[in-house]
């Protein structure tokens, strides 16, 4: 599997008012892109229309990847919640992507991606009876069951405690080495942790931002970490400024 | 079980307060045994007429149970027939929807003006009752699927007869519930519309008979089994119910 880079430009829109101004950016292959920007700038509607999903927003451009084939059927995603099944067992959770296609599961495959997260022994228990945490875990077995070369996160750690919430930052930078990912969120500290290239997205356009020099995922309690925080930070408080202020 | 004993228990404690209650009522009035009877000469009436009951009764549960099924069958047939079609969704929503509003208890003369005084047009009261709420009660959940579960089948490339019965219709159980709920209560009043339309067997025949003869005990009698069979009904749903809150959403 070789994951493609994304190309989008255009600018976004809701109805005849304009969402995010002109942006022209590249998302590079098998590398972790991050799209950092407050709530409700429309960060997730971009997400969509990568996926090809149903979206409020209407794009005035294109999303192609490099390699030239259709992105639709080479992406999978993982979401904050409400994207696992309450009745169906974590196991059943991860292989629903063969039902659904008609598909002879591999529960085997199933299993040994449970274990990888840290849920082997959790294999029938029900998405009521785990963590949130826990959830999110599952919902990542199943990202990586679907083995799709383009992998979109949208905030998938930000309802999780901090300490919860780093483990599962290492552990899908780890276990989604290689793909090409597309991590949203509106948390300078994670953006900077995670991110290969970082942009942040306002109704200015998509701006991108600086990083340290080492590789990602970065220990969180480096001086370098820290100060690239908060330079960010600092430039989502000019950039994403509301106009009126 | 312990749980169920317990529900037992105070059910049977709240039967005997009611029981006392209407006696009291009774005995401090003193209204007369024609308007209000006691407990005792109802009991005393359900006794002396068992067979008599027994046989109306058999016949009016025979049509509430054909009934019933064929309305939650046919129910639960349209809400797949329109989840999966959107032509169906197109030309059949509407109609749904005005149906709804039209009384259909409303239709029993007509329908026993069509269908005669028999089972047949008691047993279509019933289903027509009955299907009205289960199709949009189920058919409504149908529709609601999750943005996560949607976009999940979505990016699966799920067919919409593979998403509908792998992600819609174990979602949309609870509205089947909620229709069943509404259809054991709407069935039981259906049959004594249409036994009171026009009818010569069954309960709600034997109560108008009973009521023209001031037989008011027997009349009550015919009542509290009438009663006994829509709470048996509404036994059996709240424990599926159960079952699928226990089965279908968490522990």
């Amino acid at each position: 599997m070789t994951a493609p880079a994304i190309h989008m430009s255009g600018s976004l829109w809701v109805g005849g008012s304009g969402l995010i101004d002109a942006f022209d950016l590249t998302l590079p292959a098998e590398r972790w892109s991050v799209l950092l920007g407050p709530s409700g700038v429309g960060k997730t509607s971009l997400l969509r229309l990568i996926a090809g999903l149903p979206c409020a927003a209407r794009l005035d451009g294109r999303i192609t990847a490099t390699d030239g084939a259709p992105l639709a059927t080479r992406v999978a995603m993982m979401a904050q919640d409400d994207q696992l099944m309450p009745w169906a067992s974590a196991l059943n959770n991860v292989i629903i992507g063969s039902r659904l296609r008609g598909e002879r599961p591999q529960r085997d495959l199933a299993h040994r991606l449970l274990v990888d997260v840290g849920l082997g022994d959790h294999a029938a228990r029900k998405p009521a009876q785990l963590s949130a945490g826990q959830r999110q875990r599952i919902a990542l077995a199943r990202t990586l069951y679907e083995d799709r070369a383009v992998v979109l996160l949208d905030e998938p750690f930000s309802a999780l405690d901090v300490l919860t919430r780093h483990v599962m930052q290492d552990m899908a930078a780890r276990l989604l080495y290689g793909r090409t990912v597309v991590l949203i969120t509106h948390d300078p500290a994670e953006a900077i942790r995670l991110a290969d290239r970082a942009w942040i997205v306002s109704r200015r356009g998509i701006a991108p931002c600086g990083l340290p020099d080492d590789a990602p995922p970065r220990a969180p309690e480096a001086a370098a970490t820290l100060s690239a925080q908060a330079a960010l930070l600092q430039r989502m408080r000019q950039f994403c400024a509301p106009k009126a202020a | 079980m312990r749980g169920v004993g317990r529900r037992l228990w105070r059910g049977a404690i709240a039967f005997l307060f009611a029981i006392a209650l209407w006696q009291a009522v009774v005995s401090l009035t003193g209204v007369p045994r024609f308007i209000l009877p006691g407990p005792g000469l109802v009991a005393q009436a359900l006794w002396d007429n068992a067979a008599l009951i027994w046989e109306n009764a058999l016949w009016s549960a025979g049509n509430l149970g054909l009934g019933l099924a064929i309305g939650i069958v046919l129910g639960v047939e349209t809400a797949l027939l329109l989840t999966l079609s959107r032509r169906a969704r197109w030309l059949l929503r509407p109609i749904l929807v005005a149906a709804q509003a039209v009384p259909v208890f409303a239709l029993a003369p007509v329908i026993t003006l069509w269908m005669g005084y028999g089972m047949p047009s008691k047993i279509v009261t019933i289903a027509l009752v009955t299907y009205f709420p289960v199709t949009s009660a189920l058919f409504d959940r149908l529709m609601a699927l999750p943005t996560g579960l949607a976009d999940l089948s979505r990016l699966a490339g799920a067919g919409r007869w593979r998403e509908t019965l792998l992600l819609r219709l174990p979602h949309a159980f609870p509205g089947l519930i909620t229709g069943l709920r509404l259809a054991v209560v709407y069935g039981p009043l259906a049959v004594l519309i249409g036994e009171w339309v026009g009818s010569s067997q069954g309960l709600g025949h034997l109560m108008l008979m009973a009521n023209g003869r001031g037989q008011t005990a027997l009349m009550f009698a015919a009542l509290i089994v009438l009663a006994t069979l829509s709470l048996t009904l509404w036994v059996i749903v709240e424990a599926l119910s159960r079952w699928s809150v226990k089965r279908l959403s968490s522990a």
